[in-house]
């Protein structure tokens, strides 16, 4: 069956060579390699669950009253969007598993699309000839975000509409063509257009997705070309790449984390509550609650508009630069920037242009990781004030000492984490350990008169090694 | 009792720890080893298992007896979630079933992936990327597809006329997408003499108007979905009351009552919070402050920012109180534009 398979298309496309080189693709194994495979099977699952959602979903702002099983909102004023939402949480059967899946599998994407991009970074997996799909990679980031986004925005609940008013309100602030710009992604003012929620829809469901899917293919094509990059250790160079080929083992491994992804997503959405417009009600311009929070991936963005201090630029009548740009045009831009200028700022500072299939481990370049590490703490700092509001509800700390903090903090983290980061890597240098897992230190023997002495510092590799354990004394 | 907790929370641990271990294949003894690995670029050896292919097969009946009952497992699973979904639509149990199902595949997977099928290494050549000879004569088959051609400059010229003239022609029609910007980002629906009702459509009274407490209003029979339409309504005490120096309170704010919009002129949340703690030594006045980034208004004072990212003040609805029924109207339109500012945003005169 399976040779008469292999035949029948290998007579139509010549394909035998093709499958043959995929069977034996190698790829080498550590567990952060995984981080890009968990956010294409978390894609997976949300193609998947969000086809089945669109089969119910109502696109339209149009408004109707609530009449439904939910006991708190009969007779309240809803869009069809929002209804059609509600129907699909409390009258079809499976529906809310499924809605409660395909957002926590959006917030697992973004999240390990995030965590891959620290791998990448880390190891120094940006540098020729891999900088192409480190740029692919990037790009699918800001369609992901924008993505996850758009999604969350199309039930008109209250935290989607609020949502989609600061993004408006964004939009708004782009110096000199903002309103038009505004009036033109929105079809009108916001609220008040009914052309944008089918147009949300329309671009959620097909254009981004298509074209996040093609850009994945891309990818991964991309990879495959160049193969997989790998970390220094015996017998590895830059110019072989050792690790277990595609068939059978790694098919079944990889395909085996792809149901684990898919298994703890389903199990999140069967358990753990996410997104209940129900408690939150529709949206209209006039509400707004006091510790309402986006999908995790928008936290930078609140936190940066609200850390800016209150100014516009204006003269001559005009407002130049209203308030929100800073924090929502410019510090998105200026992270992006720096992300995708970064291969090519490195290259020009180290003199560099070789071709690099063996990967730095972090330590190796203590300049690059501190940097790094500087960096992300920066966006971090600026993402945990995006909670301010949690941690003022729920602590009781004041807002405005809060964000006065916080200011502060984005200043003087990154130097601090910088400075940390890198006294680190020269430290690991020096002792060769293993950050987590190895035990650093020396074994020593007591005297007779009752002192210690330093028999030997312990090193990996050392054959004192496997048998001194912190829990051992070493003794004669 | 706490000695017998904390010995089975450490059997239960090291059970799990072993399960782990025996599952994903880790030997401890390997794992340390895996620390001796010199970093760098070492020398190929070929007696050394670390860099040549080697294919073990692990022949191990006991994992294959495990994938069994978890390949088993996972369609007894599946099957529950089909007879929930039939006969119990509970989202919980649905969530769990599918899930558990799923995870024994996926236990069964990695399984066979580790255990049951065969190991391999494979030690690979990478591809040489560059083609210095192919890309040489590329660029020459490219350069000779212009030979011969003596009017270069003027047909790139006209070449360029028609890329810029399509591109554009092919832009335009995206105009249409929205409507101008002009007239209908300013209108609002507030008018001198437009009642000022609650959410419900009922008029709002000076009396209903007291201190420590904020109503939103809304214009009588216009679109409250409007940005223009909702304000925010709060009581002043008359002495404590300082806006601008035009806004005279006879015409802005009787009896101390003052109305501004209630969409934040920062990114158009709804102010929806009023600070006005009833004892002293916390916050020291009274303050409209917009939840989304904390854009904090003074409504003594015209709706000034006192603190938080906004670049202007709230735009002010002057407000009269209709000496016949005591019920609020507007006394003219806002002071400036509604909601996050643009370039011609009318940023009012506080």
């Amino acid at each position: 069956m399976i040779g008469w398979l292999i035949r029948w298309t290998d007579e139509r496309l010549g394909s035998s060579p093709l499958l043959k080189k995929s069977l034996r693709y190698v790829f080498p194994d550590h567990w952060s390699f995984l981080l890009g495979e968990i956010a294409l099977y978390s894609f997976i699952v949300l193609v998947v669950t969000g086809t089945y959602l669109a089969l119910f979903f109502n696109p339209s702002s149009a408004e109707s009253v609530y009449h439904g099983p939910y006991p708190l909102l009969q007779g309240v004023p809803v869009s069809a969007a929002f209804q059609s939402t509600m129907n699909i949480s409390f009258q079809v059967p499976a529906g809310l598993l499924i809605r409660q899946t395909h957002h926590w599998a959006a917030l697992l994407f973004v999240a390990a699309i995030v965590g891959h991009l620290m791998r990448i970074f880390f190891t120094g997996a940006f540098r020729k000839p891999r900088d192409l799909n480190y740029f692919i990679g990037l790009t699918l980031l800001t369609l992901a975000i924008l993505e996850g986004f758009m999604g969350y925005s199309l039930p008109g609940d209250l935290l989607s509409g609020m949502g989609l008013a600061i993004a408006y309100g964004v939009t708004l602030s782009i110096p000199i063509l903002g309103a038009s710009l505004a009036f033109l992604l929105w079809g009108g003012e916001f609220p008040g257009s009914s052309t944008f929620e089918p147009r949300l829809f329309f671009l959620h469901v097909f254009v981004l997705p298509a074209v996040i899917a093609t850009l994945i293919g891309l990818h991964l094509a991309i990879i495959m070309r160049q193969k997989h990059s790998q970390f220094g250790g015996r017998g590895h160079r830059e110019r072989n790449v050792i690790g277990t080929p595609l068939w059978p083992a790694y098919a079944l491994r990889a395909t085996g984390l792809m149901v684990a992804v898919a298994a703890v997503l389903v199990l999140l959405g069967g358990l753990i509550q996410i997104n209940p417009i129900w408690q939150y009600g529709p949206y209209e311009p006039w509400l707004g609650t006091n510790g309402a929070q986006p999908d995790w991936y928008l936290g930078w963005l609140i936190g940066a508009l609200r850390l800016m201090p209150g100014f516009d630029i204006h003269f001559l009548n005009h407002t130049w630069v209203p308030n929100p740009f800073w924090g929502g045009v410019l510090f998105p831009g200026v992270v992006f920037t720096t992300l995708y200028a970064w291969p090519w700022a490195e290259r020009k500072i180290a003199g560099d242009r070789r071709r690099h299939d063996l990967l730095d481990r972090p330590r190796d370049k203590p300049w690059r990781t501190a940097l790094g590490a500087a960096f992300f703490s920066w966006v971090f700092i600026i993402f945990v004030a995006g909670a301010a509001d949690r941690i003022l509800v729920s602590v009781g700390f004041g807002y405005e000492g809060q964000v006065w903090f916080f200011r502060l903090a984005a200043f003087v983290v990154p130097f601090i984490v910088f400075l940390l980061t890198r006294r680190v890597c020269e430290e690991l240098q020096v002792t060769e350990t293993h950050p987590l897992r190895s035990f650093a230190g020396s074994a020593v023997r007591r005297s007779e008169a009752g002192g210690f002495e330093e028999i030997m510092p312990i090193e990996p590799g050392d054959e004192h090694w496997s048998g001194a354990r912190s829990d051992q004394a070493v003794s004669d | 009792m706490n000695q017998l907790l904390a010995a089975l929370f450490w059997g239960v641990l090291q059970r799990l720890r072993r399960a782990t271990l025996w599952l994903l294949r880790i030997d401890p003894d390997e794992l340390r080893e895996d620390l001796r690995e010199a970093p760098g670029d070492g020398l190929a050896d070929q007696t050394d298992p670390q860099m040549r292919n080697w294919r073990r097969l692990p022949s191990d009946q006991e994992a294959e007896l495990v994938l069994a009952a978890l390949l088993v497992a996972a369609g007894l699973f599946a099957v529950v979630f089909i007879l929930l979904y039939a006969f119990d639509d509970n989202n919980q149990l649905l969530g769990l079933s599918l899930g558990l199902a799923l995870a024994c595949a996926a236990a069964g997977l990695i399984l066979a992936g580790k255990r049951i099928t065969p190991q391999e290494q494979l030690v690979e050549e990478r591809p040489e990327l560059v083609h210095e000879r192919d890309a040489r004569e590329s660029e020459e088959l490219l350069r000779a597809g212009g030979e011969g051609i003596s009017r270069r400059k003027l047909i790139t010229g006209a070449a360029a006329v028609t890329g810029l003239g399509l591109g554009g022609a092919l832009l335009v029609p995206l105009a249409s997408a929205g409507p101008n910007v002009g007239e209908t980002i300013e209108h609002t629906p507030w008018h001198r003499g437009r009642r000022v009702v609650d959410v419900n459509g009922n008029p709002i009274r000076a009396a209903d108007v007291v201190e420590k407490s904020f109503l939103t209003g809304f214009p009588q029979d216009a679109d409250p979905h409007l940005l223009g339409s909702p304000i925010v309504i709060v009581r002043v005490p008359l002495e404590q009351l300082h806006l601008p120096e035009h806004r005279p309170a006879a015409e802005w704010a009787p009896e101390g009552i003052v109305a501004y919009s209630k969409i934040c002129t920062h990114a158009g949340c709804a102010i929806a919070l009023y600070r006005n703690p009833l004892f002293a030594p916390h916050e020291p006045r009274p303050a409209l402050v917009c939840p989304c980034h904390y854009s904090t208004f003074d409504p003594a004072r015209g709706a000034a920012v006192i603190f938080g990212p906004a670049g202007r003040a709230l735009p002010q609805l002057p407000l009269a109180i209709d000496p016949v029924t005591g019920q609020l109207l507007a006394n003219g339109g806002f002071s400036g534009s509604v909601g996050p500012a643009w370039f011609d945003v009318n940023r009012g005169s506080a």
